[in-house]
């Protein structure tokens, strides 16, 4: 496209136009229908995430067009893959904002894509969901983080398998910020519960051989070992640390495994006895659940992956924003937003999903579950957990000017006490 | 001592699995002077010919060892009749043709088998005890085959007619030509032959690693460097090149951890190539294969 200055002035008073005063911009006639846009990986290292989380999320608008759309308005899905590449997200986020114009936005696997994200929803005011599990601290009026955060999750964990395992801790995680951050959280909670992490290491997403790490292992001997690894090559990890037969010495907990459906990837010898805690499991013994489930083999029909967090909460997320929608009649961005921030709950597989209006994070259940012959057995529930986490460092209710990532810099340079 | 001889085993499957990743690409670049991008693709359908196989019930050994490189084989042998031969000398165009051939192998893998196949292979044998330390035996054997295979490419190389004309022309295809070798019959074989080993270590290696479709990504910069790095000699380059590689990348993940293995990797390739521009073998070994 060559750019004339006809075109160029246009392009400019209109985007000028855009920011200065988007609530004069006409959002949408009542028949037109309402823009819900998705931006998530489903090619590249990132899709094993990714895959199934677009086809709850598909689910999800189906069944809400089927019983009549929102408002009377049908809702317009549209779905956007970056390719595991951020280059690629903030491309579709500023295509989803200024393009298209979307009445709301769910976006972004690692935390990674996230940031690089979150600013321009801000920039457009376009209401954003985070739907994955990430390592806390977003405090941003216009995005909302309904996945579970280490507070929720990993605080449970590392009592549960230091009682059960022992004491010394060996991390290896994911070398961006959710890996980081989440292994200085495993960190704190392990000195918390009076143990020792004897070593942190990171790998970056396209490492595979783990042999020398494996080796090191060994020489440290730990009593358990705590995975933050992500995507498809780390997989590999849990593979030939079975093959090295470590699996049966040193136990592994994880914050992350089985949210990519890894423990459908590895044999039932490989992953059993792995200890993990997430706000969603496909095994939960619900009767909403069961329902879910059946609804999503069917409406997904054969090869339906299994289901996850991840997966879970991308539906559970649509329908937060779509009972907001609902309660506030209408789309438009502050009357969802202060509609969201009244404590809206909805009732979803994974239990209650509840909006906490000083972090816009949720409070959930959280499942801990071990593995067992390629599926999760759960071994504790938790109900309604609060992000106090994100609490520590984030009150949008007395501040809700703020659009940050407080853990930018890591927990101590928020002030969380290591 | 049982962790150096623990580590050194570790560094040596290091250095095993460059040279098996990369031993495909360097026949097809060593002969040919083709660039195959879709070098990474090969090895993850040799990947998912084991899988498929072995959940069909063929025997896991059956399925790595004959399976996966005669479908894989095979595969380059089509490629190179409904591609590659129409591109031969065309460097850059080359280069296009194959970078659009993996994302369509990648494509059509996904879509036939979705984004994340279940994998449920295990590495065989079991586990061997260096005093504490334990390791897997399959990396052990992975270490044979390298091996072995290298020593095979070498005999057919040195001692059969096949080799001989395939060395004539790859020296002076012209010169081979008038002699009556059909040199389009010499490359469609070494294509194949090159995809083959790919679709091996790509079958060899799916039971440590797992399979998905876009797995192949992960092995091809990797296999690229040790390439290039090597030189024209496709034997002695890639050995050479694997050991050096291989070994700083071991010795510095056990030292520090991965991201400076990888950093130490690309740094030592980086001055050597600033160093013997050609790689090693236009430095040193030059009149080996």
């Amino acid at each position: 496209m060559t750019v004339t200055r006809r075109r160029f002035l246009a392009g400019a008073s209109a985007s000028a136009a855009a920011l200065a005063a988007p609530a004069f911009i006409g959002r949408a006639q009542a028949a037109d229908p309402i823009k819900f846009v998705s931006i998530l990986d489903q090619s590249g290292g990132l899709d094993i995430y990714g895959k199934p989380m677009v086809d709850t999320t598909r689910m999800a608008i189906d069944e809400l067009n089927a019983a009549g759309g929102l408002l009377g308005r049908e809702i317009e899905l549209k779905v956007y893959d970056p390719q595991s590449t951020i280059q690629f997200y903030t491309q579709y986020a500023t295509q989803a904002a200024a393009g298209d114009r979307a009445d709301v936005v769910h976006a972004g696997i690692t935390s990674a894509s996230r940031e690089a994200i979150r600013p321009t929803f801000s920039r457009f005011q376009t209401l954003y969901f985070y739907n994955v599990l990430y390592e806390g601290g977003v405090c941003d009026l216009n995005c909302f983080c309904t996945g579970s955060t280490p507070a929720q999750t990993v605080e449970k964990l590392v009592p549960y398998t230091m009682n059960k395992w022992g004491k010394k801790v060996y991390i290896v995680a994911a070398d961006y910020n959710y890996g980081q951050i989440t292994a200085q959280w495993v960190q704190k909670y392990v000195a918390d519960n009076g143990g020792e992490a004897v070593e942190t290491e990171f790998f970056p997403l396209d490492v595979t051989n783990f042999g020398p790490t494996i080796k090191k292992i060994q020489a440290a001997k730990p009593d358990l070992v705590m995975s933050a690894l992500v995507g498809g090559a780390h997989v590999s990890f849990y593979r030939q640390y079975a093959a090295a037969g470590m699996n049966r010495s040193v136990p592994i907990a994880s914050t992350t495994f089985g949210v990519g459906n890894e423990h459908k990837l590895i044999s039932a010898e490989e992953g059993d006895g792995m200890i993990c805690a997430y706000s969603y499991f496909e095994e939960i013994d619900s009767p909403a659940n069961q329902d879910f489930v059946a609804r999503f083999k069917a409406h997904r029909g054969e090869g339906a992956p299994a289901l996850n967090e991840l997966a879970a909460r991308a539906y559970e997320g649509a329908y937060l924003w779509a009972e907001a929608v609902k309660q506030a009649g209408t789309t438009e961005r502050m009357p969802v937003i202060e509609t969201l921030r009244t404590g809206l709950a909805v009732d979803g597989p994974s239990g209650r999903v509840t909006i906490e209006p000083k972090t816009n994070h949720a409070l959930q259940n959280v499942y801990l579950a071990e593995l067992k012959d390629q599926a999760f057995q759960i071994l504790e529930v938790y109900e309604d957990q609060p992000p106090t986490d994100t609490l520590l460092v984030c009150d949008l209710v007395a501040d809700p000017s703020q659009a940050v990532f407080k853990f930018e810099n890591g927990l101590e340079a928020a002030g969380i006490k290591m | 001592m049982d962790l150096v001889a623990a580590v050194g085993l570790q560094i040596l499957y290091g250095i095993a699995n460059l040279a098996l990743i990369s031993l495909g690409l360097a026949i097809i670049f060593g002969m040919m002077r083709v660039i195959n991008l879709a070098h990474g693709e090969f090895l993850m359908l040799g990947g998912y010919t084991v899988v498929i196989a072995a959940n069909a019930g063929v025997n896991l050994w059956v399925a790595m060892l004959i399976l996966a490189p005669l479908v894989v084989g095979v595969i380059g042998v089509v490629v190179e009749r409904l591609l590659i031969r129409w591109l031969y000398g065309r460097m850059i165009d080359t280069l296009l043709a194959t970078w659009g051939l993996s994302l369509l192998f990648i494509g059509i893998v996904t879509s036939i088998f979705g984004a994340s196949t279940a994998t449920t292979i295990s590495p065989p044998l079991g586990v061997v005890s260096i005093g504490e330390y334990t390791s897997s035996a399959y990396e052990l054997l992975l270490i044979g085959i390298t091996v072995a295979l290298g020593i095979a490419v070498f005999l057919v190389l040195k001692m059969t007619s096949l080799g001989l004309v395939a060395r004539g022309t790859m020296q002076n295809a012209e010169m081979a030509s008038a002699l009556g070798v059909s040199t389009s019959r010499v490359y469609m074989i070494t294509f194949g032959i090159g995809a083959a080993i790919s679709g091996l270590a790509g079958g060899l290696l799916a039971p440590v690693t797992g399979v998905l479709p876009t797995i192949g990504a992960v092995y091809i910069a990797k296999a690229f460097i040790t390439v290039i790095s090597g030189g024209a000699a496709i034997l002695a380059g890639t050995a050479s090149a694997s050991v050096l590689l291989g070994g700083v990348n071991g010795i510095a993940a056990f030292l520090t951890g991965p991201t400076i293995g990888e950093v130490a990797l690309l740094v030592t390739a980086i001055v050597l190539l600033r160093l013997m521009p050609r790689g090693i073998t236009g430095g040193l070994f030059r009149k080996s294969l």
